[in-house]
């Protein structure tokens, strides 16, 4: 049994195929006004890397901070900007964004056998209209920002604060529209662009993870844009809607916001939930096990994640009625989760496993996802949240799951399909260091964070009592080996463009229709479209494939 | 099993072109229930005044999306994209209703 | 590497004799037609979504604060508001006879209805102008210009009063009247703001209706911009009843 899956073509005779998506037009306009959906991914890509340096930055500044009990390295004010700016550029800017917008616009179109999105302008519009928001927001962020958290609670953002909240809404406003294109696309092109023989039960698991994230999108970030909206008309008009002097309601912000907000997780973890999958699957050699069961408990995650916004809201003036309704609903919302956890389990169980890079960050989430999914228990529970909640408890739990779950299963995914999108293969050894960094750095940030909430440190706090500096310094240290983990892959990944091994169209023997076809694609994916008549997951149709073919070139 | 999506019976639908007449049909209900709503709400029924007034909005709404918007003529998905709308508009305000209307029911 | 032969190949004989408004991503019209008529119905469930926002709140503070709004209401004129349902009925009517002319390829009468359908718009746009004018006369604009003068002494307003008998509301009951008149032009305010932009591109349609681009077959234009246009009248249903019927017996 050897030690890798990958297989390469001979270096010494590979090319980069000539005609690809890349190739195909040159020039910037070509670019700038592209309808071909994996142009706008590579747009994204660049996009998003851009703002999660920043987003990384804002958070460098906030552990520099609080290395020491005082606030001393800015004024108290400043900190609460920068923690503000950190979530709001890494929950809008880079999570919601990182998978659908890059990977899934790359590679879903391919994974159902269709030539593009069923709506490329508006595909090239969402991208627009992304870089707009961004560029609102850093603009608002360099004239001062907004100390309200990423959360904009009322009637602390309405009603006592003179930071930039209208622009800053608006910035999150235009965003939401971007993801609400994104996900219309996705819906459209999976029900109506199906190749021939492509039933639902033969998706891909990442298509179906997209697809309940793509519904949570669409249906779950209007209410986003009328809370803000909402903001933005107390602020100006005063209108009285949250302002109890008027008869209003501060809560009611809450109850809007948290309707997009708790879905909003969702969306950011089903597609890399939809990642793991494939890349579980393909370094075991075995198909998912419980494939209906993992399609169904995406779309499960996606119903049931409209039901428990108000969890995070246990401890603001809501019934006690609603919370114990909506505390059990949100116990509900976890088996799903652990379902799949479950069948990734289950799928490793037997399988052939090897270790490459995109396995390891797989092996990462699955272990980090499943912690910070089970501390969501308990601050679902709301005894226990009435103690842990707004301490750093809640701050370790997500970024637990979002950190050690989403950006990790973004990083497997973008490494599993880098061969795909570039044509060339990373570095592994140095890519496997990385993931191991990554991994370090993590839990020495975060897992002391779980410690401190219990202890009592609340969170958005830049002074602390001087008994916590101790595991505060180790979250610091943590940091600053994730910072090194996160810069490793914009090295290497940089490099590998010009003198990365060349991959041919399946180095990693996967399934799948964008394994078939040449690494990077053609601007039509597919010369003529595809017949579907296996299922998915079939590595013996694969064996099979391979045994017919004829190794050599010309 | 293939399962070609899409069969070509189901482009059909596209063309089935819904007749003036329903659309003068239906039009003519919708004017009649708005004198009627505006009338209801002159007459005093106590707690049933907002629900009469939501069924009559409620009829309208239907009559405007089945014929007008065609979707009595339209495939299953299009029938159950409107279902899903409704259903997640109505757990967004009935959720939220109900936090309100328990705050009221005190401590347990 | 095989490239090719692992994928079996897709419907021979499929020679490009696609109309010309097909899009090359699409194998058919009739995908094409499929697709973005479905895109638009999910636009519209963002829609519902995005008013779903304001009618929560209009719920929740006509439960608060009943007796505010009773009293608010009435300051909205009934025969207004009958009107502009009439009005926005009338040109849903006259928009489905529109997509019906495009479907039977009769280019005037699309030109015809599409004209109807535009100018009803402005109609009711121009009530709801009206409208809105008398409330600024009146200062119950939220924010900018209100006072609870009306509501506090109901007699010092003598139409509404002549009709409806109000009883003078407590001071801080009749802050409250502040939230209905809030809502009722965030409301009203984002549906005329949806039917400005359903009357622009309607202007788009009837320039380009004659020029023959929806009657020679290619209807989806026409017909999603109808359910668009039919979205907006449903909104306006609901307001209706909830912002002028609360309770006008007396």
């Amino acid at each position: 049994m050897s030690d890798t899956i990958v297989v390469l073509p001979d270096q010494a005779t590979a090319r980069i195929p000539k005609m690809n998506f890349l190739s195909k037009e040159k020039g910037l306009l070509s670019w700038l006004l592209t309808g071909d959906h994996k142009r706008i991914a590579i747009l994204y890509l660049i996009s998003i890397s851009f703002f999660f340096f920043i987003g990384g930055s804002l958070a460098g500044l906030i552990r520099l901070e609080l290395l020491t009990p005082q606030s001393d390295l800015m004024a108290t004010d400043t900190y609460n900007k920068v923690f503000s700016m950190h979530g709001i550029i890494m929950v809008f800017f880079f999570l919601v964004p990182s998978v659908p917008a890059t990977i899934g616009n790359f590679l879903m179109p391919m994974m159902v056998g269709a030539k593009d999105l069923a709506l490329p302008k508006i595909n090239l519009l969402s991208w627009y209209l992304y870089m707009a928001a961004g560029i609102l927001a850093i603009y608002t962020m360099i004239s001062g920002g907004v100390d309200t958290g990423w959360t904009f609670t009322t009637p602390l953002s309405t009603h006592y604060v003179n930071t930039h909240v209208i622009t800053t809404g608006l910035a999150v406003f235009i965003a939401g529209f971007s993801s609400i294109f994104t996900g219309l696309n996705f819906i459209v092109t999976i029900h109506k662009m199906r190749c021939p023989g492509m039933t639902w039960f033969r998706l891909p698991l990442f298509v179906w993870s997209n697809y309940a994230a793509s519904i949570l999108m669409v249906l779950g970030t209007p209410v986003l844009a009328i809370a803000l909206v909402l903001i933005v008309l107390e602020r100006t008009v005063g209108i009285g809607v949250f302002d109890p002097t008027k008869g209003g309601d501060p809560l009611l912000f809450q109850h809007l916001f948290w309707f997009y907000s708790h879905p909003a997780v969702y969306i950011m973890i089903l597609p890399g939930m939809g990642v793991i999958s494939e890349v579980v699957s393909t370094f075991s050699r075995k198909r998912v096990f419980g494939y209906t069961a993992v399609a169904f408990s995406s779309v499960a995650i996606a119903v049931f994640g409209f039901f428990v916004w108000a969890h995070h809201m246990f401890i603001m003036g809501i019934s006690n009625y609603a919370a114990l309704v909506f505390s059990l609903l949100t116990m509900l919302v976890a088996v799903p989760s652990a379902i799949k956890i479950f069948n990734w389990a289950f799928t490793l169980y037997k399988g052939s496993i090897t270790f490459e890079t995109p396995m390891l960050y797989a092996f990462g989430f699955m272990g980090l996802f499943t912690i910070g999914g089970m501390t969501g228990v308990f601050l679902g529970s709301t005894g226990t949240d009435i103690h842990l909640t707004e301490t750093y408890f809640i701050v370790a739990h997500f970024h637990f799951v979002m950190v050690g779950g989403m950006l990790m299963a973004f990083l497997s995914g973008l490494h599993f399909w880098w061969p795909k999108m570039t044509g060339r293969m990373y570095p592994e050894k140095i890519s496997q260091l990385a993931a191991v960094v990554t991994f370090i750095g993590f839990n020495l940030t975060f897992f002391p964070q779980f410690i401190l909430g219990t202890l009592g440190m609340p969170r958005r706090y830049a002074s602390y009592p001087p008994e916590f500096q101790i595991l505060n310094v180790f979250s610091t240290a943590g940091a600053t080996v994730l910072g090194v983990g996160y810069l490793l892959p914009v090295l290497y990944l940089t490099w590998s463009l010009k003198y990365g091994a060349i991959a041919g169209n399946n180095p990693w023997q996967a399934t799948g229709l964008e394994w078939q076809v040449q690494s990077p694609p053609l601007t039509e994916n597919f010369p003529e479209i595809p017949i579907m008549d296996h299922e998915a997951y079939d590595y013996e149709w694969l064996e099979r494939q391979n045994v017919s073919e004829v190794a050599s070139v010309g | 099993m293939t399962d070609l999506h899409d069969k070509p019976e189901q482009h059909e639908r596209e063309h089935h072109i819904v007749s003036p007449k329903i659309y003068l049909t239906i039009v003519c209900c919708l004017l009649v229930l708005t004198a009627t709503t505006v009338a209801a709400s002159y007459v005093e029924m106590g707690v049933f005044n907002p629900i009469v007034a939501l069924a009559i909005a409620a009829l309208k709404m239907m009559l405007v999306v089945l014929f007008f918007m065609h979707v009595k003529y339209s495939t299953k998905l299009t029938k159950l994209t409107v279902g899903a709308g409704l259903f997640t508009f109505l757990v967004l305000v009935g959720m939220t209703l109900a936090d309100y209307m328990t705050r009221a029911w005190g401590r347990w | 590497m095989s490239d090719s032969t692992a994928i079996a190949h897709g419907a021979v004989g499929a020679e490009h004799e696609h109309p010309s408004y097909q899009r090359h991503h699409f194998e058919t019209i009739a995908q094409q037609k499929d697709a973005t008529n479905f895109a638009m119905w999910l636009f519209l469930l963002t829609e519902i979504m995005f008013f779903g926002g304001l009618f929560t709140a209009y719920l929740i503070y006509r439960n608060w604060y009943y007796p505010a709004f009773v009293e608010a209401s009435h300051q909205l004129q009934i025969g207004w508001g009958t009107a502009n349902t009439a009005v926005l009925i009338t040109s849903s009517f006259t928009m489905a006879m529109g997509v019906w002319s495009a479907e039977m390829r009769k280019k005037s009468m699309l030109v015809f209805f599409l004209v109807l359908t535009f100018v009803l718009g402005l109609v009711f746009l121009g009530i709801k102008f009206v409208e809105y004018h008398e409330k600024w006369e009146k200062s119950h604009v939220p924010g900018l210009r209100y006072s609870v003068q009306s509501f506090v002494n109901p007699a010092s307003d003598p139409e509404v009063y002549k009709e409806y008998h109000d009883k003078p509301l407590p001071l801080d009951m009749a802050r409250h009247t502040e939230l209905y008149f809030f809502l009722y032009f965030a409301m009203t305010g984002m549906h005329a703001l949806h039917m400005i932009i359903g009357i622009a591109i309607l202007g788009f349609m009837i320039f380009r209706a004659r020029a023959g681009a929806y009657t020679n077959g290619h209807v989806t234009f026409v017909e999603n911009f109808g359910l668009y246009w039919h979205f907006v009248d449903i909104i306006w249903i609901y307001l209706f009843p909830l912002l002028y019927l609360i309770s006008r017996h007396q």
